[in-house]
Order: C-alpha cells, then sequence, then structure tokens
C-alpha cells in the first residue's frame, strides 16, 4: 500500500509519537507559529476571509461536479501544445507508463519536486528498481531522502518532525558537511548538491498545484525555487496530478494560490510559483523537450458522487494539520499514512481501507479546529464522524463489546422508566469506587479515564430530585 | 418567561451543583423554570461514536419531551449543539426533521439565551478571585457562543479575569475520545492543565460541565490547587 507508512499498529505508532520529544518540540513550536502566520495573512488586506472561503469551496465544488469536461478540456490543450497525456487508473499504471517513458529515454538521472502524488503511487522505489539515481529537491524531502528515506511527517513541510541538529546529523553523515546547524548553511550546502544533479538530470519530474483545463498549464508553488529548475533543465518532463487537482482557468487559479500560499505557510504569495504550457517552443531558451502529463484517478472516482465527495475539494494546504491538536501531540508518522492530520485520518481511509485504516477517524475529538480553518471549508469533522457511521454501521468493524454497550445505551437513553431507574442506581452501583467526593479507580469505561483522571462522585440527590423535592424559589 | 432546562444527563447525575446554579440563576433573572421528568440524554456519546441509529431513539426522545417548551436552555454548550445538530440528522425524515427544526431554534446555550433573550449583561454576580475561563469548542465553533460568557464574566464584581493561553485548543475531552484514546487525550489535557497553572489563577471557569470534568478531573490527580467552577455557579454567587 503506497500511503503507508511504517510497520507498527496504531497504538504502538501513537506510543512512539508521544515519547518522541524532539519531534513534539518541534511539532508544537511550528503549529504556534504557522497559526500566527496564517491568521496574519487571512486578516491583513484581504477583505473578508469568509467570503474567500465561500469562493473558494464554490471553485473546487463546481471544478468536481464538472470534473470530466475539465479533464477532457485539459488534455486536449495538452495535447494541442504537444504534450502527452495518460490517464492512469491505478497506481500501477501511473508506474508502468512512467517506466516506459524512462526506458523509452534511456534515462538514468531523475530530479524531482516535491509531489505528494508521486509519494502515493510509490515512484522513486520504481525508478530505483529501473537503475535510476532518484533525487528529491525540496529540500524536506531531500533531507528526508538522505535520511534513509524518513517518509514525510506533513504534507507541505515533510520534514516537520526533525530540527537542525538532527538535519546537521544527517547532512555530516551522507554529504561529509562540516559547518554548524545553521539553516542557511545548510541550506547552502543542499543547494551545492543540488545543483549538480539539476544540470545532469535526464528527466524531471513534478507534483502539480494547480492544472488549467483552459490552457493546459501547470502551476507549482514553491519557495526554494526548485521546481523551476526541475522543469527548466532536463529535456524530458513528466508532471503526475491527482485527477481533481484542475480550475477552469487562470482566474481560479489565482485565488486559490492566493488562498493556498496564504493558508498553508502564512505567506500572501510564496516565493515562487511557476507557471508551465507545454513543452519548449522554438524560441523558448528553457524548457523540457518533451512532457508528459500523467493524470492519476487511485481511487478517486469512487469517492466522487459519494458521500466523502467533498474531501476531493482540498487543495492540501496543511492548515487543518497546523491547527489540529492531536496532530499535536502525536505527530505525522502515527497516523501510518503519507497523509497525516485531519486531511489524512478522512482521506487515507477512502485511498487505503479501513481494514487498515479505522482508527484514523477516532484519532479525533470533533473539536472543529480543522473544519473552520480550511480554505475551501471542507467539513472535516463532519466527515470523520461520517467515517465512524460507516465503520459501525455499513463494515460491522466496532469491537463487540462496544457494540453492546451502545445497544445498551440506546435503549436506556431513549426510554426515560429505563432512565431514570438507571440513573437512580448510579450512586449505589459506583459506590465501592467512591471515595470522598470522586472516583479515582472506576470500572468498565470508567477505568481509561481513571487512570489518567478523577472522576466525580454521582450526586447524592440527581438534579431532577432536587428540582421536585425543593420548595420553589427557596435556595437550597 | 418560561424556560425549560435541559439538565443534561451528565449535570444530572454527577454535576449537581452546575445545574442547581442555572436554574437558580434563571430564577432570579426572572424567570420560570420548569424540569421535564422525561428527559434523558441528548444522544451526542453514541451518535459521536458512530452509532447512529441506536441514538436516533434517544434524539426522538428528547424532541418529544420538550415540544412544548417556549424555550430550552442547558448548561452545556455542547449538548445545545446537539440539538442544533437533530435538524442534519433527521434530514429528510418526513416526521422528525420539521419537529428537530423546531427544537434546534428554540434551543440555548445559558449564557448565550440570557444576554441575546433575556438581554442582560449584568447578572448582578459578585464574585471575589482570580479567574481563567476555558472557551469549549463545541460550543465556540460550533454552536458560534464566543461572546456572551466573556460579557457576562467581565460584569461580574470583584472578579479578576487572566486569559487562558491556547485558549482555542480542544482540552483533550471529546466524549468516549477521552477513553477510546486515553493515551492522546492525556497529553492533550496536560497541556491544558500547564497552560492553566501559567495564568496563576484560583479558578477555572467554563461553560461545559464535560470539559470541566476532565480539566478538573486531571488537575485534581496531579494535585493541582485550582478550583474548578461552571460559569452558572460564578453568576449565581452574589
Ligand atoms: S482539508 Fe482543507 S485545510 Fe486541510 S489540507 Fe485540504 S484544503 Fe487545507
Amino acid at each position: 500500500m503506497a500511503i503507508k507508512i511504517g510497520t507498527e499498529q496504531f497504538t504502538e505508532r501513537v506510543d512512539n509519537g508521544i515519547h518522541d520529544d524532539f519531534m513534539r518540540g518541534a511539532v508544537a513550536s511550528a503549529q504556534d507559529g504557522m497559526s500566527m502566520k496564517r491568521k496574519a495573512a487571512t486578516t491583513e488586506d484581504l477583505g473578508n476571509w469568509e467570503e474567500w472561503r465561500n469562493h473558494g469551496e464554490e471553485i473546487r465544488q463546481h471544478v468536481l461536479k464538472y470534473l470530466d469536461y475539465y479533464l477532457e478540456q485539459l488534455s486536449e490543450n495538452v495535447a494541442k501544445l504537444g504534450g502527452h497525456v495518460f490517464f492512469a487508473q491505478t497506481k500501477e499504471e501511473a508506474n508502468e507508463y512512467i517506466r516506459s517513458v524512462v526506458q523509452k529515454k534511456k534515462a538514468k538521472k531523475i530530479v524531482k519536486s516535491k509531489s505528494m502524488m508521486t509519494e502515493e503511487i510509490s515512484l522513486n522505489p520504481m525508478l530505483e528498481e529501473e537503475g535510476c539515481e532518484v533525487v528529491e529537491t525540496d529540500l524536506g524531502e531531500y533531507i528526508l531522502q538522505l535520511d534513509e528515506h524518513d517518509p514525510p511527517s506533513h504534507i507541505v513541510a515533510p520534514a516537520l518532525h526533525k530540527n537542525r541538529e538532527q538535519v546537521r546529523l544527517v547532512f555530516e553523515k551522507k554529504l561529509g558537511y562540516t559547518k554548524s546547524s545553521n539553516p542557511e548553511e545548510l541550506a547552502y550546502q543542499a543547494r551545492v548538491t543540488l545543483r549538480k544533479k539539476f544540470l545532469a538530470a535526464d528527466i524531471g519530474i513534478t507534483g502539480c498545484n494547480f492544472a488549467v483545463a483552459e490552457t493546459g498549464s501547470f502551476c507549482l508553488v514553491t519557495n526554494e525555487g526548485n521546481a523551476d529548475l526541475v522543469t527548466a533543465l532536463p529535456k524530458t518532463q513528466i508532471t503526475v496530478m491527482g485527477m481533481e487537482r484542475l480550475v477552469p482557468t487562470f482566474e481560479e487559479m489565482e485565488v486559490l494560490v492566493s488562498m493556498l500560499t496564504r493558508n498553508a505557510v502564512g505567506q500572501k504569495l510564496t516565493s515562487y510559483i511557476t507557471v508551465l504550457t507545454g513543452p519548449k517552443e522554438e524560441l523558448d531558451v528553457d524548457g523540457p523537450e518533451e512532457f508528459h502529463l500523467v493524470i492519476v484517478d487511485n481511487g478517486r472516482s469512487n469517492i466522487l458522487g459519494g458521500e466523502f465527495q467533498s474531501v476531493l475539494q482540498c487543495i492540501r494546504c496543511a492548515a487543518c494539520i497546523n491547527v489540529c491538536p492531536v496532530y499535536r501531540h502525536i505527530g505525522g508518522h502515527s497516523y501510518g499514512s503519507i497523509y497525516p492530520g485531519p486531511i489524512g485520518a478522512v482521506l487515507t481511509p477512502l485511498l487505503g481501507g479501513y481494514d487498515e485504516y479505522k482508527e484514523l477517524p477516532y484519532a479525533s475529538t470533533l473539536c472543529g479546529a480543522c473544519t473552520e480553518v480550511c480554505p475551501v471549508k471542507i467539513p472535516l469533522h463532519n466527515l470523520l464522524h461520517k467515517h465512524r457511521e460507516v465503520i459501525v454501521e455499513k463494515e460491522g468493524k466496532a469491537p463487540v463489546s462496544e457494540k453492546l454497550l451502545m445497544k445498551a445505551f440506546g435503549l436506556g437513553a431513549a426510554s426515560p422508566t429505563l432512565y431514570k431507574i438507571g440513573s437512580k442506581i448510579v450512586p449505589a452501583a459506583m459506590s465501592p469506587f467512591i471515595s470522598g467526593d470522586k472516583i479515582s479507580k472506576g470500572p468498565g469505561l470508567l477505568k481509561a479515564w481513571t487512570e489518567i483522571r478523577d472522576f466525580p462522585a454521582p450526586n447524592k440527590e440527581r438534579l431532577r430530585d432536587w428540582f421536585k423535592n425543593r420548595e420553589k424559589g427557596e435556595k437550597s | 418567561m418560561k424556560v425549560t432546562i435541559f439538565a443534561t444527563c451528565m449535570v444530572d447525575m454527577f454535576q449537581g451543583n452546575v445545574g442547581k446554579a442555572a436554574v437558580e440563576l434563571l430564577e432570579r433573572l426572572g424567570c420560570e423554570i420548569e424540569f421535564p421528568e422525561s428527559q434523558v440524554c441528548c444522544g451526542q456519546p453514541a451518535y459521536n461514536s458512530g452509532y447512529v441509529k441506536e441514538s436516533k431513539e434517544a434524539m426522538k426522545r428528547m424532541i418529544e419531551t420538550f415540544s412544548d417548551a417556549e424555550y430550552v436552555v442547558s448548561p452545556s454548550g455542547s449538548c445545545a449543539f446537539m440539538f442544533n445538530e437533530y435538524p442534519h440528522i433527521f434530514a429528510g425524515d418526513p416526521v422528525w426533521e420539521i419537529k428537530a427544526q423546531t427544537l434546534a431554534e428554540k434551543t440555548y446555550e445559558l449564557t448565550q439565551f440570557i444576554v441575546e433573550v433575556l438581554k442582560i449583561e449584568d447578572v448582578g454576580a459578585s464574585f471575589e478571585g482570580n479567574v481563567t475561563y476555558h472557551t469549549s469548542c463545541h460550543m465556540t465553533r460550533l454552536l458560534g457562543v464566543k461572546e456572551p460568557p466573556m460579557i457576562l464574566l467581565q460584569n461580574v464584581k470583584g472578579l479578576k479575569f487572566t486569559e487562558l493561553p491556547g485558549k482555542e485548543q480542544c482540552c483533550g475531552f471529546g466524549g468516549t475520545f477521552a477513553v477510546k484514546m486515553a493515551q492522546i487525550s492525556e497529553q492533550m489535557v496536560d497541556e491544558k492543565v500547564r497552560h492553566v497553572e501559567e495564568t496563576g489563577v484560583d479558578y477555572l471557569v467554563g461553560a461545559d460541565a464535560a470539559c470541566l470534568m476532565n480539566i478538573g478531573g486531571r488537575m485534581e490527580r496531579l494535585g493541582k490547587p485550582v478550583k474548578v467552577l461552571h460559569i452558572a455557579e460564578v453568576l449565581n454567587s452574589h
């Protein structure tokens, strides 16, 4: 499974995350910094951010509604420009197509800009199998690649879980780096090494932030300019995109790009917005001679038209991850998926199945912080709830003890008589566990609660009895 | 004005003080209180865990129970929000959707009711103490009630207020999350406790009994001296 990372079970992964102090420090300070920047960037000079969100949602919903039409328009326009378009239903098909291009070009050296889609289809292992040297040129991805293919823990800042000292160590070990952990010095080292790779590359592979159907163009948003080089220097370019990542025209692209950069990194614009339209033309000084577009479905058609469709509105800004209190404490790797956080907890079970990922929808307090920040208004916490409903009612994957308990709950809560009797006997039933006015070691469900916290002892007199018994207006 | 109290099962069984304070407060503000005996649980624990079928029966019961009420007022933002969810849950149901809608429209969280319906911003309370306030997620984000508790607390005589750092962050309760994902919940509530401690206050106040039970229970376990009060208890002090 290509979206899967690690081999441990969910609780083990969470346990590892919780005990990784480095990671937690890095994540907490990144989250705090990001939240502040995002707030500033979405309130300054933009006018009404809520109106922007409505507009963003509208654009994405429109595209999903007419996806067939826009995909066709995009393909036609890319072909008109002399590009090749391949529609891959599965990740295997995508990989096979890319393999054939690599073989035809007898390519040995490949540079890549950041792409979650290529992670999703496990492209790198296939390329390496073909004997290619594959180099990730996004700084974060590059660090992870050097560090024995450590998986990404965040969709925008893949190496978020590492602090500078850890990065310095990786560089020291793998590149013979001798300088400090100063980010500028580290970045300089990466630039020097990567520059040579860019110049020698046979093929450049990119992801795609947005494709513009009307013109057959692609937009890549980066802060490092690496996507510029990946697309300008190698003779052949392959762009891999999720089938939903497109907009009708440049007008909508502009709206979504400014929302993306503000929400993702708190910048009005990132340092580079690279837009490419087809292969190199006669008068162009650089750009690829050959251009391939691989549009990947990999399960997305199954989501379209169903109750989870809105998840396809996502523009991968990671704002939901940056505010998620659960992600804050367990980090990205705990999700066991290349897509972590709220978006990951919604998307991963859809792409990777409930068998593997049934815990993820429960790894949320449904606090709604994600939904509140999502620039395209995906009701993330509602979708997490929807997953729970499917797991319980359609998939039947809930534990039996829980099912029985909830059945009993259904009966008890729905029947005033049962509730009355039940709630009346609560104090007596719990009395063995009560010390003073609290319960410190409870039975059943209370056990997990009281391992961490005290639980209040039940009222001696239920509120309803107090109300009935007292004389109106008289303070008890 | 006639007000029907939706006490919530937690308050009914475990946090009577909160319910009593809410009843007394509303009476002091001139309301006539009713407490229908047939009220049970709003269904949230089962619903949020994905047991929609099971919880619908409880929801129907609640809709019936409060059908004659003029105003339904709850000392829990989260449970009041649950009533607001009913119309979505019963969407398309020829009988229950409309009834659910009627209930949602007349349901208020306590402070919201005082400020928006009674139009009272100063309840005449006095409370000597250093206080911080936990903004519960469901109440602020989902129900959208942010200002009313702040307005009411500002007007309490003697009360000194300190804002809680990281106030927008969830306390880690999340209903069954607290037991299902106890490991994660613990980390979340611990960070909340640290933030409460940073303020140096004597009292942590909130408008959602469940969140308070979570944070309070953890502080008690850790032996922290901060006392936990529901906002109804503060507003009922005079
Ligand atoms: S779900 Fe929304 S907030 Fe999260 S990454 Fe996607 S667009 Fe951004």
